[in-house]
């Protein structure tokens, strides 16, 4: 698979008179065509800010303060040297967005405008962006609703005669207007009761199957990734914690806040156990003191774990262990910012507590 | 005081510019009656004379000290405009509020009320009515400015509480069992406040160009000293003719310096009444460049890159380049 989005190394800092809040810090991250990428953490650990600093829809007092974006889609690069996102103008980025790279908004019930029918609203989405003779267009946003499970009746229909699954499925419609590589989905289930979820992402990733775009999926619910998501990236107070695919995070995650997002929900299947959450809250991000910032809260600190550095390597194998970083890392790759605390000792049962 | 301090420096550029102007007048018409050389109306042998050392603005055609007259003219002047400014917003505050937040009848009828003052032709009505009422004092002009004056507002404030008290937050105040009388003070009020308080400079500005207007047409007490007279009489007799720019140019600059003063002020205090233009006013500059609430989020490196080289020569003394340069980031 080939990358399509590629973050790397990127912070964003909001500026402040208290000085700059370091929202997102040294994240890399790579989004694969047509791969579900789950980035999941806590309120205010940066997911949100990592997407659309990414995609620089983030207004001032943000700045990008370090690293770079770079995105490999067919129709831009043609073949050639990937486009750099952080340094395209005004122009460039306007023919990016949406054409290339999609967003799904957070609360449908306030992206979609209330005295607009839903019909004009996928109209605009797509005479912004494509070619398209009137006729064509509505035979589009016809077949966008079709696509999504609307009868094609309710393109007359206001915003507020949709039931909220609808008005979501409507935005993953705009979002699919012009056929993009990239779909961002911010949080698209949040306020959905968990069957319309269900029946949400069903849908999503059978889009995704037909129309072969990728998708970088915000949650903070990480047991909805584990479904969903081919890859997942851990984030927590602005860094990337861990990252690997979906399956191996859930077999043997390597970093303990993994482990205690894990113990925070109830799997359908085995035994009982008692429900561990994680104590505490995530430290101010104006102030970021040196090694990991999970170590208030963790119940493996050590001394030394102020001098981790927080760069992602494979899991250690025994406890203390260098990492082994001389072995290929690939974006497949279960890779762990916790050099201290090796998996088999993460998974024991109650070790949070 | 600290948060008085703060509120300074959270002030707009134009909004301290305002509050400089408006306060420099202030304190002419507080001290200006003490510290006046002559009696404003005490005529002089020296009739018509260019500034001097003895007379700082000149002399009317009457001889009478023009510095006077245009301190006392400030004084009456800010004193009208304030006391209209204040019961106009006292009642627009009332109606507006009081009409949105009760409802029903009680909204029909002072809508209503309000409707009809609103429509009734201003100019017309300040001319038939000063000549009628008596030339004593500014009370009737005071009176008729306010009789005018309170529609505006009062829609305004009608329309913005009908907003806010749709709001989740008043029913949710309403459900933890305030009062009703609770609720529009310390709920409802507050949220409209920069509203209130453009409303409060809007009136003042209006007052002024009215008084001053009636005044200059002669429908006020001319042998009071307010701005307005003093043009009226520089007018009647023809200082404009006789070249003598020292009668009305004083009065003149006063009017217009204090309306711009007024008008700095209410654009700043819009500025500071919407968090959006504040929020990104403290960060508009990053890396001495503007950037504008709908560009992309700025990139760093970019900024820096973008300098030029002359800027980055000049840029690298800064003691923001410094800071930048620490792992730990700058603050602004």
């Amino acid at each position: 698979m080939a990358p399509i989005l590629e973050i790397d190394d990127l912070s964003v800092a909001y500026r402040s008179e208290g000085g700059d809040v370091h929202a997102v810090e040294h994240v890399t991250l790579t989004l694969n065509a047509g791969e579900v990428v789950g980035l999941c953490g806590e309120s205010g650990s940066g997911k949100s800010t990592l997407a659309y600093g990414a995609t620089r829809l983030l207004r001032p007092p943000a700045l990008i303060t370090g690293g770079s974006v770079r995105y490999r889609g067919r129709r831009i690069t043609q073949g050639g040297d990937p486009a750099d996102i952080l340094t395209m103008n005004h122009r460039e980025l306007a023919r990016i967005r949406w054409r290339e790279v999609a967003i799904v908004f957070q609360s449908a019930m306030n992206a979609l405008n209330p005295v607009l029918r839903v019909q004009d609203q996928i109209l605009d989405a797509i005479t912004a962006h494509l070619k398209l003779s009137k006729h064509e267009a509505r035979e589009k946003a016809a077949t966008l609703l079709d696509l999504v499970g609307i009868p094609r009746d309710r393109l007359r229909a206001f915003p507020h005669e949709l039931s909220g699954g609808m008005r979501q499925r409507v935005m993953i419609a705009m979002a699919l207007a012009s056929d993009p590589e990239v779909v961002i989905m911010d949080e698209p289930t949040t306020a959905l009761d968990v069957v319309v979820q269900r029946d949400i992402l069903a849908q999503i990733v059978e889009l995704k199957e037909t129309l072969g775009f990728a998708v970088l999926f915000i949650t903070h619910d990480l047991s909805l990734l584990l479904e969903l998501a081919d890859r997942i990236a851990v984030m927590y107070a602005g860094r990337l914690l861990e990252t690997g695919a979906a399956s191996a995070l859930m077999r043997e995650p390597a970093h303990p806040y993994t482990r205690g997002l894990l113990n925070s929900f109830p799997s359908l299947h085995g035994p009982r156990r008692e429900l561990v959450g994680i104590p505490g809250t995530p430290p101010d991000l104006r102030d970021t003191l040196p090694g990991c910032p999970f170590i208030p809260r963790c119940s493996f600190a050590i001394p030394a774990c102020t001098e981790v550095d927080m760069s992602l390597a494979p899991p250690a194998a025994t406890p203390g262990a260098e990492p082994d970083r001389t072995g290929p890392i690939t974006t497949g790759s279960h890779l762990t910012a916790c050099p201290i605390v090796t998996p088999e000792e993460a998974s024991q049962e109650g070790v949070l507590s | 005081m600290k948060s008085l301090a703060n509120i300074w420096r959270n002030l707009p550029l134009k909004a301290k510019v305002g509050v400089g102007l408006l306060g420099f007048f202030i304190l002419a018409a507080i001290i200006g009656p003490m510290v006046q050389p002559y009696d404003p109306s005490a005529q002089t042998p020296l009739t018509m004379s260019a500034p001097s050392a003895q007379h700082w603005f000149g002399t009317t055609q009457e001889g009478q000290d023009i510095l006077s007259q245009v301190l006392t003219g400030i004084r009456l002047t800010l004193e009208l405009a304030f006391a209209v400014g204040v019961i106009v917003t006292v009642v627009s505050v009332l109606v507006g509020v009081t009409s949105a937040f009760l409802g029903g009848i009680w909204d029909d009828v002072l809508s209503l009320i309000t409707n009809v003052f609103l429509v009734l032709p201003p100019l017309p009505l300040l001319i038939v009515l000063l000549g009628y009422l008596s030339q004593q004092g500014q009370t009737p002009t005071i009176i008729v400015l306010s009789l005018l004056g309170w529609p505006w507002g009062a829609r305004v404030i009608r329309a913005q509480t009908l907003a806010i008290r749709g709001r989740d937050f008043i029913d949710a105040s309403r459900e933890t069992g305030e009062k009703s009388w609770r609720i529009i003070l310390f709920e409802l009020i507050p949220n409209e406040i920069s509203l209130i308080a453009a409303s409060f400079v809007n009136t003042v500005l209006y007052a002024i160009g009215a008084s001053v207007a009636l005044a200059f047409v002669g429908l006020t007490n001319v042998n009071s000293w307010s701005l307005g007279t003093i043009l009226f009489w520089a007018q009647t007799d023809s200082a404009l003719q006789s070249a003598a720019w020292w009668w009305f140019v004083p009065a003149g600059l006063a009017v217009a310096l204090i309306g711009t003063s007024l008008v700095l002020l209410n654009s700043g205090l819009d500025e500071l009444g919407s968090p959006r233009l504040r929020a990104t006013r403290g960060t508009a500059k990053v890396a001495g460049h503007r950037i504008w609430p709908t560009d992309p989020t700025p990139v760093l490196a970019v900024l820096q890159a973008d300098r030029g080289r002359f800027g980055s020569f000049l840029y690298s003394f800064s003691r923001r380049s410094m800071l930048e340069g620490n792992a730990a980031g700058g603050d602004l």
